[in-house]
């Protein structure tokens, strides 16, 4: 235990020269680091976000949202063909949350009926667009006869299919929309079945962002019918729909609109805010592609003089008289907007609309103020401790007491090193990890020295004191650690956000205190036993 | 440059024949624990309970009660307000609110729309319903997991009398721990969890130091009564646990008052899982192994000395 080999030193102090390299870094200011050659580590430690600032938000998508609304185009669908066939039907609607159910009235209809239905069925619809082939070649429904009743079902794998093109979409639309906020550095991920975990560091208005993500904002253009008195006396007429108007400060109202979409927000490549010329206020600009400018000049130039209504998320945002058609393929929307209601409603509209509403699960944002406090009071309560262990370990084992405090100063620069190097991310649990480490990290050297103390007590000479305190700690020092060890490994897997953090510091703080304590005072006491040959031991 | 013996080296303090009154110190600690737990509860955070949690930062000097006038006509439930570090500083608590998680986004519009724009948010915390669930689950999930790995090691590396005797000590630690958090009406959250683990594996750290002594004396000392050799183990390594345990508590003070208040209830109870994680170990590990019959064979190799000292 009293013998080290060149080898072996030159190997505890690269390890040593390791730490320090990869710890430097965070001393300087990251202007001073750029200046520094390429091949020398430059990272800071990744700070989490209650330490940076910033929010972190847990999303779930609503995708039962996605299936329901599939199922009442299917609906609409049975009945445009039915119709067409002039086949007589009654109780027709969504049952469940899966299937869609018709009753033909005259039973030798029915055959025809469900040939027909069959046949649609299989067609896909556009609400959900299928990413990368992930459609089914299966038929996407089951279609049965029941008595006189057909019965539609969505398969399982269906089901299945647009639940995850919906969220993967969504986690699309989401980066989308961070993206035109400049926010630098988001972090946007699927997690588990259909939640999207999104980071944003040093976001400075949370509810902005939450604002924007809790919008579906689809958006779409309707010819509007006259008969709104008809319609809310409750005699809608078929194909109609009654929808509330946007508050436009005058009050809320109602529209009835034509269901049938005349353009979708899908054919919209550009919006912006801009003032209107007139009147000065703010208003959405937007343009259509060619497909959609084509489809907006033909309902336009077909309706002079009629309304026309701007539905965004099953509200009305305003339903303007077309003046002349409007053959460009851009317009814009004027809602009594503010600049920044404008600004964020065309940002929504660039990014393209959500397949399913987003619920926010969890949310946790940090200003940049706390952060910054939580960084000072953790470093001046890392120095003070460090402090406090470093004097009561020179007081309690004098010379070797010092040895020691080396070995745990080099241990803060390893543990800030190998945290750098990994990126792995410090947050204030994480600190506290540290300081935690700071007061534990000596133990070792403590089991150590007490051993060697009492071989002394029983009689050895330095050497062989030194040596037997060595052999029989190590065990104990073994033992005691695996135990943190592992409530640190469980920390890590079952904790989340700051508590990993913790878990982090204190693991890598245990295997770096473990080295220092056995290796590198071990070496500085060998060192110093070769130089001075001692009688007696100054422990 | 020597070091001072903080610790005499002779030191013999009689621990085993005293284990009676420990024995019943901690069963009433342990009793008053649980009825505290039962009683009064522990005062759970949003990590587990759901609900909404914002710490903001005023100009001047927060007047809390007329902001709790405010807040409190919103309808939101049970909303407290309490001064934070410092006069500007308030943490606000929001009850769950009814309803799904929309509805506790709702709230924490309105909360904010009261407060204005002129007031620092400097922590804005929402945990729904479905998160809060989960993250009790796991907690649980993951103290139960350490306390059995934990477990699994010791049966492991010693006799499954040790075993035992460590789980006595841990749970004790574990429970009393919980019992402080209730009698003071501490938060109980996500840190809480991480602190208790932290001290379980400290507790445990502790007593393996003392049990790896107790087995090695056990080896040497073949014909020394048991009471005797629990006493010397204890007392051989008695410097080295008190030195550590101060070291250890000298970190967490610096934490505790310099840290911030952020995680001023994690460090406290840190520092209470130190101080009850040295008594346990040394007045309830090691004094239960004399009642649970350890068999004594086996030699160390190279140990082979009967005559040794007793207590150096």
């Amino acid at each position: 235990m009293v013998y080290f080999s060149k080898a072996k030193i030159i190997a505890v102090l690269l390890v040593c020269l390791f730490g320090i390299a990869f710890s430097l870094p965070n001393f300087f200011k990251e202007e001073t680091l750029e200046a520094l050659p390429d091949w020398l580590p430059h990272k800071h430690v990744n700070l989490g976000l209650d330490l940076q600032g910033g929010s972190h938000l847990l999303l779930e998508v609503e995708v039962g949202a996605v299936i329901k609304e599939h199922l009442e185009s299917m609906v609409d669908d049975v009945r445009t063909e039915l119709r067409r066939a002039r086949i007589n039907y009654t109780g027709l609607g969504v049952g469940g949350d899966r299937t869609v159910h018709v009753t033909i009235r005259k039973p030798e209809e029915v055959e025809k009926a469900s040939d027909l239905l069959r046949a649609v069925s299989t067609g896909g619809d556009s609400s959900v667009l299928p990413i990368g082939g992930m459609m089914s070649v299966s038929p996407p429904t089951e279609v049965s006869v029941n008595n006189n009743t057909i019965i539609i079902e969505l398969t399982d794998r269906e089901i299945a299919d647009r639940r995850s093109a919906a969220i993967q979409q969504s986690v699309e639309i989401v980066r989308r929309r961070i993206d035109q906020t400049g926010t630098r550095e988001p972090t946007i991920q699927r997690q588990g079945d259909e939640r999207i975990l999104v980071q944003l560091p040093g976001v400075k208005d949370p509810e902005r962002i939450k604002r924007l993500l809790g919008e579906t904002a689809k958006m779409s253009f309707h010819l509007t019918d006259s008969r709104l008195d008809e319609a809310l006396r409750g005699r809608v007429p078929p194909g109609a729909r009654v929808l509330p108007r946007v508050d436009s400060g005058q009050g809320f109202g109602q529209v009835l609109i034509k269901k049938r979409v005349m353009v979708s927000g899908e054919d919209l490549v550009d919006s912006q805010p801009s003032t209107d010329a007139q009147t000065g206020e703010p208003v959405v600009s937007f343009r259509f592609n060619s497909r959609g400018s084509k489809k907006f000049g033909a309902a336009t130039a077909a309706n002079v003089n009629q309304p026309f209504a701007i539905v965004l998320d099953g509200k009305v945002i305003s339903d303007p008289v077309i003046r002349e058609p409007i053959l460009g393929g851009s317009g814009q929307i004027s809602g009594n907007f503010t600049f920044q209601s404008a600004t964020d409603l065309a940002l929504l509209l660039r990014a393209g609309a959500l397949p399913a509403p987003l619920l926010i699960l969890e949310e946790r944002s940090v200003g940049p103020g706390l952060g910054a406090d939580s960084i000072a009071a953790g470093k001046i309560a890392s120095i003070i401790g460090m402090v406090l262990v470093i004097a009561f370990m020179a007081i309690a084992y004098g010379r070797f007491g010092l040895m020691a405090d080396v070995a745990l100063v080099i241990n803060m620069l390893l543990i800030l090193g190998s945290l750098s190097a990994l990126q792995a991310t410090l947050t204030l649990p994480g600190i506290a990890g540290i300081v935690l480490t700071i007061g534990m990290a000596v133990d070792a050297n403590v089991l150590i020295f007490e051993r060697i103390r009492e071989e002394v007590r029983l009689g050895r000479g330095p050497v062989s004191a030194i040596d037997a305190g060595y052999s029989r700690a190590l065990t104990t020092i073994i033992d005691a650690n695996v135990t943190t060890l592992i409530a640190a490994l469980l920390l890590f897997v079952f904790g989340s956000g700051p508590i990993k953090g913790f878990a982090v510091t204190l693991g890598v703080g245990i295997l770096t205190s473990m080295f220092t304590a056995i290796m590198m005072t071990r070496l500085l006491v060998v060192l110093w036993l070769r130089r001075t040959a001692p009688k007696e031991l100054p422990l | 440059m020597r070091g001072l013996y903080l610790v005499p080296a002779n030191i013999n303090l009689a621990f085993i024949s005293k284990r009676k009154i420990f024995f019943v110190f901690s069963m009433l600690l342990v009793a008053a624990s649980v009825f505290l737990f039962l009683s009064k509860g522990l005062n759970y955070g949003i990590d587990f309970k759901g609900g909404i949690m914002l710490e903001i930062r005023t100009e001047k000097a927060a007047n809390i009660s007329e902001m709790r006038d405010q807040l409190g006509s919103l309808g939101l439930g049970e909303v407290s307000l309490q001064e934070f570090g410092q006069p500007t500083d308030v943490l606000i608590r929001v009850q769950r609110q009814d309803g799904d998680e929309q509805a506790q986004q709702v709230a924490v519009a309105k909360v904010k729309e009261t407060l204005g724009e002129k007031v620092e948010y400097r922590r804005t915390e929402f945990v729904g319903p479905k998160v809060s669930d989960e993250l009790f689950t796991d907690g649980l999930t993951a103290v139960g997991l350490a306390i059995l790995a934990i477990l699994v090691y010791i049966w492991f590396r010693f006799e499954w009398q040790f075993g035992f005797g460590a789980i006595i000590a841990l749970t004790h630690d574990v429970i009393t721990t919980i019992g402080i958090f209730a009698l003071f009406g501490f938060e109980f959250n996500l840190s809480t969890v991480a602190a208790v683990l932290t001290i379980a594996g400290y507790s445990i750290n502790d007593t393996v130091v003392v049990f790896d002594r107790v087995r090695e004396n056990l080896r040497k000392y073949k014909k020394m009564p048991m009471a005797e050799i629990l006493n010397n183990s204890v007392n051989q390594t008695l410097s080295r646990t008190v030195i550590t345990s101060v070291t250890t508590l000298l970190a967490l003070l610096a934490l505790y008052f310099l840290g911030g208040e952020v995680i001023r209830d994690f460090s406290f109870a840190m520092i209470w899982g130190v101080l009850i994680g040295t008594y346990s170990s040394i007045c309830l590990g090691v004094p239960i192994l004399l009642h649970l019959n350890i068999q004594r064979r086996g030699t160390l190799v190279g140990e082979t000395i009967e005559d040794a000292p007793k207590a150096p």
